[in-house]
């Protein structure tokens, strides 16, 4: 399975201070040690949101660009990784292993991503229009 | 944490570690049999202890020191002891080394796994030992796992791997790096087992036990290891640049009702474009190396060519076809030459292709092989001569042992028998 590990932000990554000599090297370290077992498939460090932007879709349609720094810094992300692993519990203990990404408290959140077999046996709309494409097409080379 | 909780955070680190230990053990003990076991005593003594204590912090170090102290525990309780047996509980005792792996040198945890693998592929073992061997002590994998994996029953997979390592035992294989020539012939070896494991694992089908599938995870992530290990192995990155760029066409290649699709017919925005990039890069990585292009990096290649296609109608033919040309050269098969056959019709014409795959006729390796004459019959459908194709189509079916290919067939030679 994969999974998307979430690095919140906090109000240094926020106020855009970047880590210290001592934990770049912690960070890549463990970056390195993901990479060797196989287990990193990919990771990027975000800007802080004073650098992004929104959009917002409302109920009726309209699109509305909000730009950035956002409140709410605790639910904010400031990275990612994606991990291949066999379980949820390997990916905590992969994470139980890492050095804290920041100088100070801050949470990172573990979350499976949708694989095909998650969808079981109902069909996507994707899948069944596929599917009738498919048809469409073999109906064509036959005729 | 519940008693549940705490097996599968067990079993996590069991994942994690294990390949770590048995391979730390094997170069204490020169046994990877014994290896094994110890390391197998380890995990029942977490299970008994870590209910109670708790997931200690540095896991891999503490299943290290309990399989030390249970092997010399248990070997010395033993009081008729052969010489064998009295040196593994003597070299495991003297051993001076930090008992905290996570401590222990990066580059001597990297070359012991090395070790481990070079030792668990040994060509003294066949390759379904290898692979079967390789998944226990590489992947961690239970035999059951593997047996489901591999469509077997449990005790022909737990025979098989004692066998293993019995072969390997009396057969003295050296717990080693091989050097110099022999590198060359046992990292083939190697990468025949991780290409089998994933060859498995994509020839799973629908309503499969997902432990089949699950087998393409456990090669790929064999093949990334492997490539930190070995960097400097031009085919290393060519083998996981081939699995990666395989792995992205995974969503694509079945219909919903489980029928194939053929890769020119696939929704390429179906494929995963996270391991088409990997792959392309791991390709570059092998390319960046230099040296003439060995099997896997030219296969690798090939499957390039269709992963930077955004359309079929956009694929680099000649440049297929030349690659192909060049795996001819590198491993002659007639296999590959039929192949190299299609790209070039593809190329320049199914006329060129033909002429190819004229010579290939009496070709004894391709006796039998349904694809020699489906691929006449495609060639000559093509040029308009639908009297010839049909036959073919007929001649492919009655090869095929695939049901749903062999109607496929069937349906084609008609359509060649309408069109004449």
């Amino acid at each position: 399975m994969r999974v998307m590990v979430i690095i919140k932000a906090t109000k240094d990554s926020e106020a855009g201070v970047l880590p210290d000599t001592r934990l770049m090297k912690e960070m890549g370290d463990f970056n390195e040690e993901l990479v060797k077992a196989g287990v990193m498939l990919d990771g990027e460090g975000l800007h802080p949101s004073s650098r992004g932007v929104r959009v917002r879709f409302a109920a009726d349609g309209k699109r509305t660009v909000i730009d950035g720094p956002f409140a709410e810094t605790k639910e904010l992300i400031c990275g990612f990784w994606l991990w291949q692993v066999k379980s949820m519990e390997e990916a905590i203990e992969w994470l139980r292993r890492c050095p804290n990404p920041h100088l100070e408290e801050c949470e990172v959140e573990i979350r499976p991503v949708y694989e095909a077999e998650d969808f079981g046996e109902a069909f996507t709309p994707e899948m069944r229009e596929q599917e009738d494409r498919i048809r469409a097409e073999t109906a064509r080379l036959k005729g | 944490m519940t008693t549940d909780q705490l097996h599968r955070a067990i079993e996590a680190v069991w994942r994690i570690e294990s390949a770590k230990l048995v391979a730390a053990l094997a170069r204490r003990t020169r046994d990877v049999g014994v290896a094994e076991d110890l390391a197998q005593d380890a995990l029942v003594a977490a299970m008994e202890q870590w209910p109670r204590s708790g997931v200690p912090d540095r896991p891999g170090a503490w299943l290290l020191a309990a399989a030390r102290r249970r092997g010399i525990d248990a070997i010395r309780r033993d009081r008729v002891l052969d010489r064998k047996r009295r040196e593994i509980a003597d070299r495991l005792a003297a051993d001076s080394a930090p008992p905290d792996v996570d401590a222990a040198l990066d580059d001597e945890v990297g070359d012991d796994l090395l070790r481990l693998i070079f030792t668990a592929c040994h060509p003294a073992l066949s390759a379904d030992a290898r692979a079967a061997l390789t998944l226990r002590l590489l992947g961690g994998l239970t035999t059951d796992e593997i047996a489901r994996a591999f469509l077997a029953p449990e005790p022909t997979i737990a025979q098989r791997i004692v066998r293993a390592k019995k072969t390997l035992a009396e057969k003295a294989v050296p717990f080693e790096v091989p050097r110099g020539d022999e590198l060359a012939t046992r990292l083939a070896s190697v990468l025949e087992v991780v290409y089998l494991v994933f060859n498995e694992g994509y020839a799973a089908t629908a309503g499969d036990d997902w432990m089949r599938p699950a087998l393409c995870e456990e090669a790929l992530r064999l093949g990334r290891i492997l490539a930190e290990l070995t960097p400097a192995e031009p085919e290393v990155h060519g083998l996981v640049a081939l699995m990666e760029i395989q792995a992205s066409r995974l969503r694509a290649r079945t219909a919903a009702d489980g029928s194939p699709i053929l890769l020119l017919d696939q929704d390429r925005a179906r494929w995963d474009h996270l391991l088409i990039r990997r792959g392309l890069a791991a390709l570059a990585r092998a390319e960046a190396l230099g040296g003439p292009r060995g099997p896997y990096v030219l296969q690798a290649a090939i499957a390039a060519c269709h992963a930077r296609a955004r359309a079929p109608e956009a694929t680099d033919w000649p440049e297929i076809a030349r690659l192909y040309g060049e795996l001819a050269r590198a491993v002659p098969s007639a296999v590959v030459e039929l192949n190299r056959a299609m790209a070039v019709a593809m190329a320049e014409g199914p006329a060129a292709g033909l002429a190819i795959l004229d010579a290939l006729a009496d070709e004894p390796a391709l006796a039998g092989y349904p694809y020699l004459p489906s691929a006449r019959g495609d060639l000559l459908a093509k040029l308009g001569r639908p009297a010839e194709a049909a036959p073919m189509f007929r001649r492919a079916a009655e090869l095929t042992r695939n049901a749903r290919e062999r109607s496929w067939l069937l349906g084609r030679a008609r359509a060649c028998d309408d069109a004449r």
